[in-house]
């Protein structure tokens, strides 16, 4: 290495219709390399002949320089005399003529027919998937319930941290800025009419009844959800899934039980926490832009908030944390065995946790409608 | 390929004196755990290297140590000469170029096809065309018999074939010096073989050092030039030379145990 170095020479001597051309140097694939093309100029040879004078070193750049040379001779009818060079290059030149011709077949093209008769069976599948799913941790729960000490409490524990206290920091932050917003918006129409302290009405109500519960639907189905999917996925690509079934453990019972409880049950805590915030934030608001005082400001929030509206925020809370918890637990059992498996099981767990949610938070809409709530 | 493809009628270029690779007393800690120390040897162009020990004897670590995945915390590593270990930017990119390494799982980047697999290194170190990178591919795919399967993305293939594919990558830029974590490692007994075969064949066709970190037993005796073996509690080589001779000679129990499988023959292809 300490060596000067030498380049790859091709040097090409014109006899009548006949070229030669003699390979010398070092031929390294990372070095520069002579071009075919400009050591045959403008020269059209009925025959070549290839000569190794001086040849120092080779590696594929010379096989495949040769190659180009057979291809070009093969082109034009042009003989090609390759006798010279030793019986290792001119076996590797056959090796990739070959390799060349050589095609398995592999169809990764697929027409738009085909692509929607696809997505229709794979929305069928997964949909009877989520349903197996369900009914397996339904099942699961039952066998708890009868045996409470098979359940890893500690796991459950861990992940009630995780979901739960770590995660309050970004719930805070975006449900205050949430509730600001709310009152801003509010503001700008009831200030017109002399209705500034209906503000607290409408960051009340849609706190409670929508925001609260959908905004930390949303924030867990991120952090939470997505964690889930990655760690589980994880898991599956080292093996670690297999192991438990092969030791008669359902992964169920042993990782997804004890993540479904954990949000579960942080899901309305946290949504209730959040709903508080965005009280503060819209209370600020009406403080500091519309002058109202916030004692002024609690009691049309006490008078406009009912238990109802309390119950409505935490039965959508907990049917929230249910469903982020089964979609990131099943995305995980379902990643494919490689890192990019892993990374894809995270993105559709935030995807199907906030498409579930949406779907939960319309048939509610309806639902409470229906029963007055 | 390489230094050893000297032509017969071109002119003889002067062996580099120092050898393929060369390390001088390797410290390799994992915090404040020494995993080994003072470790020492050469390894000559052209060999069949073998680092073999018992599980947890710092084999791997070694390995990651030599292709500068971690940073020993003394000694040196040098290839043909040139310091390694403390190369600069510069110098340590050129010296990458030298070594081709297959990993234990393959490490295929899957969201790649095969072709794009062995074709990056050539995009990084080379000025060729795409139409040139994708003839080495098919050569390199050639080579370790997997003419034809450039569009297949490693999902699409068995645990030998990832292999075969992973070592095609790890020659793509012809280097000097290939290095093997565990070649055999989840491949069955018939499949191991081959891929034997096919590291034999690529020596004798390229001259390619070759130093394989491995424990199985009929690999080391079918293809061993010579063998270093570490031991877990020595936290260093305990024997080094020919494997054969080293199992029918060596004093050291914990040698002769390891290469006779304690006591029992071992038979080899």
């Amino acid at each position: 290495m300490s060596m000067v170095p030498t380049y790859a020479r091709a040097e090409a001597t014109l006899e009548g219709d006949r070229l030669t051309v003699n390979l010398g140097g070092a031929w390294r694939i990372t070095q520069p390399l002579p071009a075919w093309r400009k050591v045959l100029g403008e020269s059209r040879p009925r025959a070549v002949r290839l000569r190794m004078d001086g040849l120092e070193r080779w590696d594929s750049s010379l096989v495949r320089f040769v190659h180009e040379v057979q291809s070009w001779c093969r082109t034009t009818d042009a003989a090609c005399d390759t006798t010279a060079l030793p019986e290792t290059v001119r076996r590797l030149v056959e090796q990739l003529a070959r390799a060349q011709e050589k095609r398995v077949p592999s169809d990764h093209s697929r027409n738009f027919l085909t692509d929607v008769g696809l997505a229709a069976t794979d929305l069928w599948r997964q949909t009877r998937d989520f349903a197996d799913f369900v009914g397996e941790c339904t099942l699961s729960a039952i066998g708890l319930v009868r045996r409470p000490g098979r359940f890893r409490w500690r796991d459950c524990f861990a992940e009630m941290q995780q979901c739960g206290a770590m995660a309050v920091p970004i719930v805070s932050l975006s449900s205050f800025l949430v509730g600001l917003t709310l009152a801003y918006t509010g503001a700008i129409i009831l200030r017109q009419f002399g209705g500034d302290i209906w503000v607290a009405d409408i960051v009340g109500l849609s706190t409670f009844r929508e925001m609260g519960a959908v905004m930390t639907g949303v924030v867990i189905a991120g952090r939470t959800g997505a964690a889930f999917a990655a760690q589980i996925g994880n898991m599956k690509t080292g093996e670690e899934i297999d192991a438990l079934e092969t030791l008669g453990i359902p992964p169920v019972d042993f990782l997804v039980m004890p993540r479904l409880l954990a949000l579960t049950l942080m899901t309305p805590l946290l949504t209730m926490y959040a709903n508080c915030l965005g009280i503060l934030g819209g209370m600020i608001v009406s403080a500091s832009v519309l002058a109202i005082p916030p004692s002024a400001y609690w009691i049309e929030t006490q008078t406009i908030i009912d238990l109802s509206d309390i119950s409505v925020s935490l039965i959508k809370s907990v049917v929230f944390g249910m469903l982020v918890a089964v979609a990131g637990c099943l995305r995980g059992l379902q990643a494919e065995r490689s890192a990019a498996g892993v990374g894809r099981a995270a993105t559709s767990a935030v995807v199907t946790s906030i498409l579930l949610m949406i779907v939960a938070d319309a048939i509610f809409a309806v639902l409470f409608n229906v029963l007055g709530i | 390929m390489n230094a050893n493809h000297e032509p017969k009628t071109g002119k003889p270029e002067p062996e580099p004196a120092a050898p393929a690779i060369e390390v001088e007393g390797l410290e390799c800690r994992y915090g404040d755990t020494v995993v080994l120390s003072g470790i020492t040897f050469a390894v000559r162009e052209g060999e069949l290297f073998f680092v073999i020990g018992g599980s947890g004897c710092g084999k791997t670590t070694l390995l990651r140590h030599l292709i500068g995945l971690m940073k020993p915390v003394k000694g040196a590593v040098r290839y043909f000469g040139e310091n390694f270990t403390d190369a600069d930017l510069a110098v340590r990119r050129n010296l990458l170029k030298t070594f081709g390494v297959l990993y234990q799982n393959s490490a295929l980047w899957s969201s790649m096809t095969l072709r794009e697999n062995v074709a990056l290194p050539l995009e990084q170190y080379t000025t060729l065309s795409r139409r040139e990178r994708d003839e080495i591919v098919a050569l390199k795919l050639g080579q370790v018999g997997l003419a034809g399967f450039e569009d297949y993305f490693p999902a699409e293939l068995s645990g030998g074939m990832k292999k075969r594919a992973g070592l095609a990558r790890a020659l793509a830029l012809d280097p000097r010096i290939v290095f093997f974590d565990e070649p055999s490692a989840a491949l069955d007994p018939v499949m191991s073989r081959k891929l034997d075969e096919l590291i034999l064949q690529i020596r004798e066709t390229l001259g390619t050092t070759m130093v394989i970190v491995s424990h199985e037993l009929a690999s080391i005796y079918a293809l061993a030039d010579r063998v270093i073996m570490l031991d877990q509690d020595a936290q260093g080589i305990i024997a080094e030379g020919q494997p054969r001779k080293l199992a029918a000679t060596s004093d050291d129990p914990r040698v002769t145990e390891f290469l006779t499988r304690g006591g029992e023959e071992v038979r080899t292809a």
